[in-house]
């Protein structure tokens, strides 16, 4: 059994059907691409999985159990938690506190242990928990600043450091490496290997960057218009005729990379 | 200076003004006192309904909740005889309860739908104040609340009641406060920063805006108790929009960014409103006036003038932190 498993998927806004008649199955410890066209249905998609939308047909199994319809935070809960493609954080609180609200599944604090003061000796083993995260993704120099105060580079960082902080199993990327600079796209990459690798985190990553989904990526899907079109190993997929055609043809995807 | 000292040091203006508030009745007029008792109603108001404000939710209710504590006082006080200690809290059990419930509907909403939603809520509760007679008495309100007693303490009298309502408004404003630096008071700024963000990072943002709604009117509920209770009556025009446009007034110029805005708001107002009483009829629009002052010149409230008091909410974070690694002796 995979560790999520969907079938027949669709998701329609009105006449547009975002997402129709998808399979897709992620293996346990898989770094998985999804990758298509700009409008293909990759963000609508995690917005279904990651319980943002409820899908118009079709089943998700996560670790066996259902969560098609559920809501986030109960997905988030069970292990599958996603990044958002715009840059997403809490902008008046530092680095830590950013990670720490993300904790927040981790925290067993009640109203009335808030109001006697006991929570805060609670709170040791998560802060200990964040720091460890926070230099996991090399955010640990900066972790005093306020998150509005941040680089570019460094906020898209803290966007999966705060995932990661939830304890996934799986974590699902939206474009994690959009904007950064070569020197933060490689850094980034490496994130993600090591999260799987070390922290045994299964990861599906939508991007754009080919550079980065062909580099990190074991098995990549190709979406187009709502429907998958192709799966297969990255070499696979770059010489995939019905990919090529639909997609890798133009420019936008092999730039000057390829 | 000792750590003990240094952890402790936040506490002295606290300790301070409390001494101050426990040796003035004894040395004012019994007018000011009553002026002193409204302003502590005030203080739960405004700490209350910052709360309520932290997730986001800007609701026009506040004042309504206060109404339902009272209503709630006046009749379980005169029909079932429950005594001050007991009905203080079960009039915010009460309001809780009625909060509660609204926010079912209200949880659909947020932003100006949600100051909208709440308005037309409050309203409706205050029209059935006024149109059912029994058992709320219509536009004539309730009166013959009993006059109550605290441990054989007569409070009719101004002073005594000064300290039981001296004594709620403590223990009202140290459990918002605890709340507010608490995880949860996080998780509420969190929701106000980006409710969707929160939600995907586990935090169940209906309940937690709900549990927000539901604190908030518990203390509004207890102050509408001390209300109810002081006036031995209750009257539906004490609720009316006016009351909560001052309420706002306090918060938004004090500024609501942090737990002592509203605070510093309220008391500051409070002594304007007494200054402004010969000159009644130009009180609303003096009032306006340092709303839109307020908000062109200093938009973060008084508080934004004390930067010692300006801290970002995950503040509380890097304040534990240090509470943590800081080990100097001497």
């Amino acid at each position: 059994m995979a560790l999520l498993e969907i079938r027949n998927l669709s998701k329609n806004f009105g006449g547009l059907a975002a997402v129709s008649d998808l399979d897709l199955d992620v293996e346990q410890g898989e770094i998985r691409g999804i990758i298509g066209p700009n409008g293909a249905g990759k963000t609508t998609l995690f917005n279904v999985i990651s319980g943002a939308y409820r899908p118009s047909g079709g089943t998700i199994s996560f670790e066996g159990k259902s969560i098609a319809g559920k809501r986030p935070s109960t997905i988030a809960a069970m292990g599958a938690v996603r990044t958002f493609q715009r840059t997403a954080l809490f902008e008046d609180f530092d680095v830590l506190g950013n990670v720490s609200v993300a904790r927040h599944l981790h925290a067993k604090e009640t109203v009335f242990g808030a109001i006697m003061g006991t929570a805060w000796k609670m709170e040791a083993a998560n802060k200990k928990r964040a720091e460890e995260i926070v230099d996991f993704i090399g955010l640990g120099e900066v972790k005093h600043e306020l998150a509005v105060n941040l680089s570019h580079g460094h906020q898209r960082a803290l966007n999966v450091a705060m995932a990661v902080a939830t304890e996934p199993r799986l974590l699902m990327l939206d474009e994690p490496v959009a904007g950064m600079n070569p020197g933060e796209k490689a850094f980034m990459t490496e994130v993600i290997r090591k999260l799987r690798n070390e922290w045994n985190i299964t990861v599906i990553l939508v991007e754009h960057d080919m550079r980065t989904v062909m580099g990190v990526c074991e098995s990549v899907t190709v979406i187009n218009f709502g429907r998958k079109l192709a799966e297969g190993t990255p070499d696979e997929i770059v010489s995939n005729e019905d990919v090529i055609e639909a997609y890798l043809g133009s420019e936008e995807i092999l730039g000057e990379d390829f | 200076m000792t750590e003990l000292h240094r952890k402790y040091r936040g506490w002295v203006p606290v300790i301070v003004i409390l001494a101050i508030l426990c040796i003035i009745p004894f040395h004012m007029r019994a007018y000011h006192v009553e002026i002193a008792i409204i302003y502590f109603m005030s203080v739960i108001l405004a700490a209350s309904y910052r709360l309520v404000t932290t997730t986001g939710d800007w609701g026009f209710a506040h004042i309504i909740m206060q109404g339902v504590g009272a209503y709630a006082t006046a009749l379980l006080a005169k029909h079932a005889g429950i005594p001050f200690i007991v009905m203080v809290p079960l009039a915010g059990f009460v309001t809780a309860l009625v909060g509660a419930i609204i926010m079912v509907p209200m949880l659909r909403t947020k932003g100006f739908a949600f100051f909208i939603a709440s308005f037309a809520f409050g309203e409706f509760i205050r029209m059935l104040w006024m149109k059912v007679k029994h058992p709320f008495g219509g536009t004539g309100g309730i009166t013959g609340i009993p006059s109550p007693e605290l441990f054989g303490l007569k409070l009719a009298s101004s002073v005594n009641y000064y300290f039981a309502s001296m004594a709620v408004m403590v223990i009202a404003v140290f459990i918002i406060w605890r709340l507010d630096r608490s995880r949860i008071g996080n998780a509420w700024k969190a929701i106000h920063t980006d409710d969707s963000l929160a939600e995907c990072m586990g935090i169940n943002v209906a309940r937690y805006r709900t549990l927000a709604f539901v604190i908030g009117s518990f203390f509004a509920g207890t102050a509408g108790a001390l209300l109810a209770y002081r006036m031995g009556s209750v009257d539906p025009h004490n609720f009316e929009i006016t009351q909560m446009i001052y309420l706002v007034i306090w918060v938004v110029i004090g500024g609501a960014a942090t737990f002592w805005g509203p605070l510093i708001g309220v008391t500051l107002l409070t002594v304007a409103f007494e200054w402004s009483r010969s000159m009644l009829e130009w009180r609303p629009m003096l009032f306006g006036g340092l709303l839109i002052l307020s908000l062109i010149f200093m938009p973060g409230g008084i508080e934004s003038l004390l930067p010692g008091l300006r801290r970002p909410p995950g503040e509380h974070y890097a304040r534990f932190r240090k509470w943590l690694t800081t080990v100097k002796p001497g």
